[in-house]
């Protein structure tokens, strides 16, 4: 059971937090071609190791944020908000 | 050696030791005309049919652990080709067929055991969509019978079937030819047919780069030095984003966990497999008399091969309320394999954007009962550079033009 670091709840169980996958990804253009479209939508890096992603406190303050989470060891580094850039 | 009751009865008699080894142990040479990348099912099969079905010998299987041990020794060792639309049903009844076939193909036992599959309805929307569901099956050619609450609780005494229960059972359907297969005599078998036409198995070898000339792959730079190939195939599950990003490209992939658990032995109990998509769980009981419980994804990106104890907690509950006989269980084990989901459940199977790499992924939670069709296409397309018509429907195209293969019953379960 992981403890996910809540930025308004401080630290509560996986099972009351919601993953909203990876974060960062800016929406196209409307006038993009199919091929940035469907890239957007569907295709990711789904790295091994370190990835940024936006978690949501569903049972808890509702707010969502989000955490730079090791894909391996499910570690926790950086917690920030949705509005921030990705940690360097 | 061929297997057969004359060689047990000749065994026997000269105290077993003139078995040999299943497969060779091989060490890469420099060149193949095909290398395969992931020596599971998948990559086994693949190995496999490009030897049987086209002639091409010439072939590498290259593992980064052993054989079978990735999500091949990590599933709940279920088949059925229970799927809605014409596409998949085609591709998955084939893979069931070949399964049907395959102790005899393979001269190996795989315990094949088509005891019938049952999924649960919990709700009147849930028969609605299971009446659709077992119609469209029928539409394909493919069996299918809805049940009664009476019909299922004949298939599965042990099942709570009073309407006090949290998720009352109501009904069901039933696929009659799904069922079970012992997931290592299925690597091993074609493992063992591969290395009978020649293919070379090669465990512990990581590839760690692959090589190119005029942007073509022509090699892979592994633990055990390069290795060339006129073309590559990666069957690698939830690994394949990372093959991927070695050769420099992208897939519409998502590695997740998918956990599993056993019980202690008992007697036996349970003859069918039962689904319930609506506590999450699915149980059957193997030969040797352990529960096999499956759970849903652990809902967030993981390369982890261990599970998380929420989902757990939430499986065991979900199969509680199933059967409340197995409260005074003790589980014996707990697993976990990595598997790649995609946006539409289908899998993926055909070209790659980088000239020479074929790839077979996308399985997601549901990869074991399509081992033998998966290496089929997969060897089709590396043997002759055109998609294999069951496949046609799979490529990783759609993502970009839109005409995906939306299966919500591909994962039995929801995901």
């Amino acid at each position: 059971m992981m403890h996910i670091p809540c930025p308004h709840c401080g630290p509560r169980d996986e099972s009351e937090f919601v993953c909203g996958g990876t974060s960062h990804i800016e929406r196209p253009p409307l006038d993009a071609s199919d091929r940035t479209w469907g890239e957007y939508l569907f295709f990711r890096d789904n790295p091994k190791g370190l990835h940024a992603e936006r978690w949501l406190h569903a049972f808890g303050c509702g707010q969502w944020f989000n955490l730079v989470r090791d894909t391996v060891t499910h570690e926790i580094g950086a917690v920030y908000a949705m509005t921030d850039p990705p940690p360097p | 050696m061929k297997y057969s009751a004359w060689s047990l009865v000749r065994g026997a008699l000269t105290g077993h030791r003139h078995w040999p080894p299943a497969w060779n142990p091989a060490r890469p040479k420099p060149r193949y005309d095909v290398i395969v990348i992931g020596g599971g099912g998948h990559g086994l099969a693949t190995a496999y049919y490009l030897a049987k079905n086209h002639g091409v010998k010439n072939v590498a299987v290259l593992e980064r652990g052993w054989i079978g041990g990735g999500n091949t020794g990590r599933n709940t060792t279920i088949v059925r080709s229970n799927y809605l639309y014409p596409a998949s049903a085609r591709l998955y009844d084939f893979s069931l067929k070949l399964y049907e076939g395959l102790a005899k193909d393979l001269n190996f036992n795989i315990m094949l055991s088509q005891r019938g599959l049952v999924l649960l309805a919990h709700s009147r929307h849930d028969l609605d969509a299971m009446a659709r569901w077992a119609n469209a099956m029928r539409m394909n050619g493919i069996e299918a019978d809805v049940l009664s609450r009476e019909q299922v609780g004949a298939l599965a005494p042990a099942l709570d079937l009073s309407p006090e229960a949290r998720l009352p059972i109501i009904g069901g359907f039933l696929q009659r030819r799904g069922g079970t297969a012992r997931h290592d005599a299925v690597a091993w078998g074609y493992a063992r047919a591969a290395s009978g036409h020649g293919v070379d198995i090669i465990e512990n070898c990581e590839v760690q780069e692959f090589l190119f000339e005029d942007g073509r792959a022509v090699g892979v730079k592994t633990t055990l030095g390069a290795i060339r190939a006129d073309r590559i195939g990666i069957a690698a599950a939830g690994h394949s984003s990372v093959l991927a990003a070695r050769a420099g490209f992208r897939l519409p992939v998502t590695s997740y966990a998918l956990q599993a658990l056993v019980s202690e032995p008992i007697k036996p109990l349970l003859d069918t497999v039962i689904l319930s998509p609506g506590t999450g769980a699915y149980v059957s009981q193997s030969d040797k008399g352990e529960m096999v419980i499956g759970a849903m994804l652990d809902l967030f990106p993981s390369y982890a091969q261990r599970g998380s104890f929420s989902v757990e907690q939430a499986i065991v509950a979900g199969t509680l309320m199933l059967f409340p006989a197995f409260s005074r269980l003790r589980m014996l084990r707990q697993w976990a394999g990595i598997v790649d989901v995609v946006h539409d459940s289908s899998p993926i199977i055909g070209p790659t954007p980088v000239p020479g790499i074929f790839i077979n992924c996308g399985w997601g939670t549901g990869g074991f009962k399509a081992i033998p069709v998966g290496g089929w296409t997969l060897a089709h397309v590396l043997a002759t550079g055109r998609s294999h018509e069951l496949a046609e429907a799979f490529q990783l195209e759609r993502f970009l033009t839109g005409r995906l293969v939306d299966e919500a019953a591909a994962s039995g379960i929801a995901h």
